[in-house]
This record gives C-alpha cells, sequence and structure tokens, in this order.
C-alpha cells in the first residue's frame, strides 16, 4: 500500500475518531476519597438527583456555584459518616426545602405530575368511545324508504350483471 | 349551534396546550431565591460560634430567645451588602435589634468593614466556613431573617433590605410578630 492512500485513509479516521470522545459533562473538579466503592456510589447518586438551591436548572455536581461546592463537600462529610442516601436527602431538604430535589415527593401540590397524564389518558379514551358511539349511530339510522332504495339498487346490480354475462357467452 | 359546539369542543386541547406553555415559560424566568425558606415556623439550628471581634467568646441559638429581631447574613466580598449597610445603621439607629452572621469571609477584612461603616449588629457572629449559614438553607448574602421572642423564624428576605421592601413587606411582618 502506498504511504498517501494511508494517509488519505487516516486522517479521516482519526478526525472521526475524535468525534466519539466526550469533553467531560460535569465542570465541578474535586477529588474524594471514599472508605469504600458503595460510599462512592451513593456520594455520585446523590450529588445527581440534588439539585443546586440557587441555580436555575443544575445539579450539586454539575454546579460552579459556591452554594453547591458547599453542598457538595456536605454530602460528602455524611455519606462519608455512614449515612444513607435518603438520611442525606432528608438532611438537605430541612434546609432548602423541596426544591432541592429533582425526584419530587407526592404531595398535594406535585400530584398532577402523577395524575395529569391517567387524566390525558382517560379524556382520550373518552372522546374515542364518543367518535365509536356517533359511527355506529350513524350506521343505524336508515329509514324503511333508504333501505328499500338499497334493495333496489342491489337487485338491479345483480341483474346487470347477469345482463353483461350473458352477452359475453 | 352544533358548530359552536364543535368549535368550543376542538378548542380545548388548544387551551391545554397555552396554559402548558404559560406555565413553561414562566417557569424560565422563576427565581428559585423567591421560594420561602424551609425553616419558616422553625427555631433557628443549634451552633456555636465566634464572636467577630473576639476569638475567645462564643455564642448559640440562645441569643436568639427573648425579643424578636432580625438575623443579617453579609460578608465583605458582597457588593450588595455594602449598599445595604447604611440602611441597617438607620434601622439599628430606629432601636431594632439586629444579630449580625458575617459568612464565609475573612475576620481582619470584617472588623476593617464595621469599624469604617459603623456597626449596626447588637450581636456579630462569624460564620467562617458557613456552617451556621448552611444549616439555615442560606443562598448567598445578603439574606435577612426574622425571629420572633421565642427564637422562631418567621421570615426570609433574600436580597438587600431597602427604604421601600422594609416599609412595604418586612416592617408589617416584623410588627406583627411577637
Amino acid at each position: 500500500m502506498p504511504l498517501s492512500s494511508f494517509r488519505y485513509y487516516l486522517m479521516p479516521a482519526f478526525i472521526l475518531l475524535l468525534c466519539f470522545i466526550s469533553v467531560g459533562a460535569n465542570s465541578a473538579i474535586e477529588t474524594f476519597e471514599f472508605d469504600n466503592v458503595e460510599q462512592e456510589q451513593v456520594f455520585h447518586d446523590l450529588t445527581k438527583q440534588l439539585r443546586c438551591p440557587k441555580c436555575q436548572n443544575q445539579n450539586i455536581s454539575d454546579s460552579n456555584a459556591p452554594l453547591a461546592k458547599d453542598l457538595r463537600n456536605k454530602t460528602y462529610e455524611l455519606v462519608k459518616q455512614g449515612k444513607s442516601e435518603q438520611q442525606v436527602v432528608d438532611y438537605m431538604v430541612a434546609r432548602f426545602g423541596n426544591f432541592v430535589r429533582y425526584d419530587p415527593p407526592l404531595t398535594p401540590a406535585t400530584i398532577f405530575l402523577w395524575l395529569g397524564p391517567l387524566v390525558f389518558i382517560f379524556i382520550g379514551f373518552y372522546f374515542l368511545y364518543g367518535q365509536l358511539k356517533r359511527q355506529n349511530k350513524q350506521d343505524d339510522h336508515l329509514d324503511s324508504q333508504e333501505s328499500d332504495r338499497l334493495e333496489q339498487i342491489l337487485a338491479g346490480k345483480t341483474s346487470v350483471n347477469k345482463k353483461t354475462k350473458q352477452e359475453k357467452k | 349551534m352544533a358548530n359552536t359546539r364543535k368549535i368550543l369542543t376542538l378548542s380545548v386541547p388548544l387551551v391545554i396546550f397555552f396554559s402548558v406553555c404559560y406555565f413553561l415559560f414562566k417557569g424560565l424566568y422563576s427565581d428559585p431565591r423567591k421560594l420561602d425558606s424551609a425553616l419558616i415556623g422553625q427555631s433557628v439550628p443549634q451552633f456555636t460560634l465566634q464572636d467577630i471581634y473576639d476569638p475567645q467568646k462564643q455564642y448559640d441559638s440562645s441569643i436568639f430567645k427573648g425579643q424578636k429581631m432580625l438575623l443579617n447574613v453579609w460578608a465583605t466580598w458582597c457588593p450588595t451588602c455594602y449598599a445595604e449597610h447604611k440602611f441597617l445603621n438607620k434601622l439599628a439607629g430606629q432601636g431594632i435589634y439586629i444579630v449580625g452572621m458575617n459568612y464565609k469571609d475573612n475576620r481582619t477584612k470584617a472588623i476593617k468593614w464595621l469599624t469604617d461603616l459603623k456597626d449596626p449588629y447588637q450581636i456579630s457572629l462569624f460564620d467562617e466556613n458557613g456552617m451556621l449559614g448552611l444549616d439555615l438553607g442560606v443562598y448567598g448574602a445578603p439574606e435577612t431573617y426574622l425571629i420572633d421572642s421565642k427564637g422562631i423564624i418567621q421570615y426570609r428576605h433574600v436580597g438587600d433590605l431597602n427604604e421601600k421592601n422594609w416599609s412595604e413587606t418586612v416592617l408589617p411582618i416584623f410588627n406583627e410578630m411577637e
């Protein structure tokens, strides 16, 4: 294989490869040391599901806000103390309210999130049912005159068919 | 008649669509800091903090009992606090009891600030690493909490206190507190 063609193939392949390298979306770079893998996992789960209270839409692992950093440190401290995921979430909710959770709890204010889709499904079915019922009604409506006419047409058609058949013979 | 009914029925999805759009659009511009504090109706969390002037002197949450007061969170790195400071001096002059909490700051800078600009605070707490701040659910500085004589947090004001929001919003709540 000549060198030039090798270059031709290698360069695009290299560029293509670059496209698959993703730059980390997490902007905060800090090093935390954990006693075991479980704790590390709990910490990462928590920093992803806790929302930075001051930011519009970022979790505390993504945000560079000083407050998010404080919350990361506090989360680390609590996890290190052996607190469970739920305990840490409760701790944060007690201080910053439910806003801090990306997974909202079922409360009177949020119940629409669960019931809303169901309501829409029911409305859809109701609409379909109404549509179907109306169609059936329309089908049924043939009064005596109309059905007589229909019979006549059908009868005429068969006789026409017969005629054409006979002519062919 | 049947036609208007049809138009009405068919416009229902459109109305739903627009109302959903309205709420989503509003959500784009809502300020999460305007939410009520999670601590309203609860007592001030337990803490032990040093006095800003004297590291030997320590305070705990018992200082918030006995009379209604303001707890003002401030820092020298916060330009809005600078703008607010004059008004706090004025409030202190009117005899309003204000506790200051210096939040994640430098002690020397804070003391210089209080010496230069006058000190409106009856007690100045030094919360160097933001421990009490975190327990209070502080987003940043300045923030002002209204605390009643039993040590219960009744209201939180985010941002600077000024003549307008004080007389319109905060003072009526402060006057109603025991």
